[in-house]
């Protein structure tokens, strides 16, 4: 298991340094950089740009060193947790983006709970009344769920959520709450809004798993074992649960590292048209204004999450299943 | 074979008397033997056994309901893309002035309890000085009858003939907004129709972009194997691991403002395309591994044949069945991409009409309170993107020989 940990450890490394490559050369593909644009901004509205200090920003922020040269300062900083320098908001990234980070965490990972508790007892219902009507039902709402584009069943959530609950419409949370530190009140303010974009985020993807979990259920109960085990006389809910359970769960953990980017696609959508304080209405300023260390930073974190995802999944399948960590050892 | 088998070993255990007591005469048939009729084939299996592959896909396709009904759908959709101009009541950019906002009309098929040709009733518009609400009442009066193949609005058929012919258009003097108005009295059915031509096609176009990258690379890491193939599995594992509408978002940030919308269509094509590839390379890859091991590949190597032809001619064909049914189901989630994107704003811009677009008009709560016709447009999208589902489902158990 260590080594399989360690092995899967080592791999992550490459992988983080390519995408960080990736970013760095998205963030850069634009011609010019914000200053070039800010400058003919100025320009063309009749303003005097204040060339010295633009200048000496370039200077700072290293806009007239080799591009390989500016890739290693970026990522060196991130390494220390410097995100690099806002110049739409003129602060520090880590200072524009602060809470933000947190709360798209917060969304994708009560999305993806959410995704689990819902698909889990559907789909083993589902399979194990196959063609049943409710079966059908459950499936056509499946499908549903995948065709509907999230952004727009966010809205009508939204208004409904309006008119029938009484819920402020957009944000997190209540506006008075806005500004405040942290507080219980706060969280069960964060709690009553969270439900909206969770639902909208996380239904194509409890679709997609229901659909899943279904087939590999239904794939399982078919072997010979299960009906070796009903003949022997054991309980319908035990023969359910000792086995083909188990061996349709794998897939269940193995997807997170499919879910995981699908939500995060999801937060980023769902938070502009709901104006979620998440990093989704920001990342697309900043990619309108070509602010590229805000830009950049999101859309590392949004990958690194991911990576982190998939290798939680990764390690958590590799516990569950021997088979799994064998295999990795055996080929290294 | 097995079939046949199984059926003469049936036969054979019935012919056994059911009790032993009471043994059958003696009996010899008069006809001549024949040692074959038990190999001989009637005319069906014959067809049967003798079909090709896609025959036999077909058949299977044919029984799947839901799957041939979706590919109807999707046919006359995209029949329907090479006409719009003609099917279209308005053209796309018609602006309507005095009907901004309108909601939808209904079509009347009885007047007076008797059946009539199908009409509308016209608007009275109305402006509440208290709220500036914009107040539309139809009004059972004005009959306006629908014409059919009328002459409505000038066009140019794609751009090259001049026509001004329509399926149907609204009564002489009148209107027909089966589908509500815009915020520029722009007929909301029309424009839907003009941009099932983008939506529809952005999809086939980026798939195709896909599908190229996917075989390609698929292809050389799973016939290689050894370096190439970690190589490759490293490659696809770091472009799965960027969650994808945001990567899409900052590579359609980077197309240039000043780019023709043409550009831009082909440029967010190329974006859509240059990210999906790797489930289906995937798909390539394990494909290829399992299938190079056959006995026919090492034959045609040791024929001297080249790796191009071997992938080409032996390979590919053996699996492009299983290819098409996943490129089907990989078209819905290009046709979703787009339109969030241009629903975001970063993908196609306005002098193009596609789902996204229309759909971008509709980005604010207002909109669902106050003019929710204008969420129309997200109903074609659905329908596509079921269409395209159920019809790759149906492919893809039609060409799973186990199934």
């Amino acid at each position: 298991m260590i080594r399989y940990v360690v092995h899967r450890l080592l791999v992550m490394i490459p992988t983080l340094i390519a995408i960080s490559i990736v970013v760095f050369t998205i963030i850069n593909l634009p011609p010019g950089n914000y200053f070039t644009t800010y400058i003919a901004e100025l320009q063309a509205s009749g303003q005097k740009a204040d060339l010295v200090r633009i200048h000496f920003l370039e200077q700072q922020y290293g806009f007239d060193l080799p591009l390989w040269q500016q890739y290693l300062r970026w990522v060196g900083g991130l390494l220390h947790g410097d995100m690099g320098y806002s110049f739409l908001y003129n602060e520090p990234v880590s200072q524009v983006v602060g809470d933000r980070l947190l709360l798209t965490f917060i969304v994708s990972f009560t999305t993806i709970v959410f995704t689990y508790l819902v698909a889990f007892p559907i789909g083993l219902y589902s399979a194990t009344h196959q063609y049943s009507w409710a079966d059908h039902a459950l499936t056509l709402l499946g499908f549903l769920g995948l065709a509907i584009p999230n952004f727009l069943l966010a809205l009508v959530l939204l208004y409904l959520a309006n008119v029938y609950l009484g819920i402020s419409i957009g944000g997190l949370m209540d506006p008075h709450y806005l500004d405040r530190p942290w507080s219980w009140a706060k969280a069960a303010s964060v709690l009553a809004h969270l439900w909206v974009p969770v639902i909208v985020i996380g239904l194509g993807g409890t679709a997609a798993m229901i659909r899943r979990l279904r087939a590999n259920l239904l794939d399982e109960l078919q072997k010979q074992y299960v009906v070796t085990a009903r003949a022997k006389g054991l309980s319908p809910v035990r023969v359910l649960f000792k086995y083909p359970l188990r061996m349709a769960l794998n897939p269940f953990i193995s997807d997170i590292g499919s879910l995981l980017p699908q939500v995060i696609s999801g937060t980023v959508i769902v938070s502009v048209v709901m104006s979620l304080p998440t990093t989704g209405p920001m990342l697309l300023d900043a990619l309108r204004s070509q602010d590229m260390y805000l830009a950049g930073s999101f859309l590392m974190f949004l990958a690194f999450m991911t990576v982190i995802g998939v290798l939680i999944s990764d390690l958590a399948l590799a516990a569950l299943d021997p088979r799994i960590r064998l295999q990795a050892g055996r080929r290294r | 074979m097995s079939g046949i088998g199984t059926a003469g070993g049936a036969a054979a255990g019935s012919a056994v008397p059911a009790d032993a007591a009471e043994p059958l005469p003696h009996y010899v048939s008069p006809r001549p033997f024949d040692p074959y009729a038990a190999e001989r084939l009637t005319p069906a299996q014959e067809r049967f056994y003798s079909a090709s592959q896609w025959r036999m896909v077909w058949w299977k396709l044919r029984r799947h309901r839901l799957a041939v009904l979706s590919g109807t759908v999707l046919l006359i959709m995209y029949v329907s893309i090479l006409f719009c101009e003609f099917l279209a009541p308005y053209g796309a950019d018609t602006r309507n002035v005095d009907f901004i906002y309108a909601p939808p009309q209904a079509v009347h098929i009885f007047y007076d309890g008797r059946l009539v040709w199908p009409y509308v009733e016209g608007y009275d518009y109305r402006l509440d000085m208290n709220r500036l609400e914009r107040i539309y009442t139809p009004d059972p009066k004005k009959r306006e009858t629908i014409r059919f193949f009328c002459h409505g609005d000038r066009y140019r058929f794609w751009g090259l003939l001049r026509g001004d012919v329509h399926l149907f258009c609204p009564a002489r003097g009148g209107q027909l907004f089966l589908l509500g108005t815009d915020r520029l009295g722009r007929d909301m059915l029309s424009r839907i129709i003009y941009g099932a031509r983008i939506s529809l096609t952005v999809g086939l176009l980026g798939v195709a972009i896909s599908f190229t990258l996917a075989v390609l690379i698929g292809g050389i890491a799973g016939y290689y194997g050894g370096w190439t193939d970690i190589l490759i599995q490293r490659l696809i594992e770091i472009v799965q691991s960027f969650p994808h509408l945001p990567l899409w978002m900052a590579l359609s940030a980077i197309l240039p403002v000043s780019w023709s919308p043409l550009l831009v269509y082909f440029g967010i094509t190329l974006i859509l395309g240059l990210i999906e590839w790797t489930h289906l390379a995937r798909a390539v890859r394990s494909k290829l591994l399992a299938l190079r091991e056959e006995d026919f590949c090492t034959a045609a190597v040791l024929m001297g044949a080249r790796p191009a032809r071997i992938i080409g001619r032996h390979l590919l064909p053996s699996f492009a069945s299983h290819l098409i049914a996943s490129v089907t189901l990989m078209i819905p989630g290009m046709i979703l991409g787009e339109t969030a994107l241009s629903f975001l704003g970063l993908g196609l811009r306005p002098p193009m009409t596609s789902w996204g677009v229309l759909l971008n008009e509709a980005q604010n709560i207002n909109v669902v309170a106050l003019y929710p016709w204008l969420m129309l447009p997200v109903v074609p999208v659905i329908i596509t993107i079921l269409a395209f589902n159920f019809l790759g489902d149906g492919l893809r158990d039609a060409a799973d020989p186990y199934h």
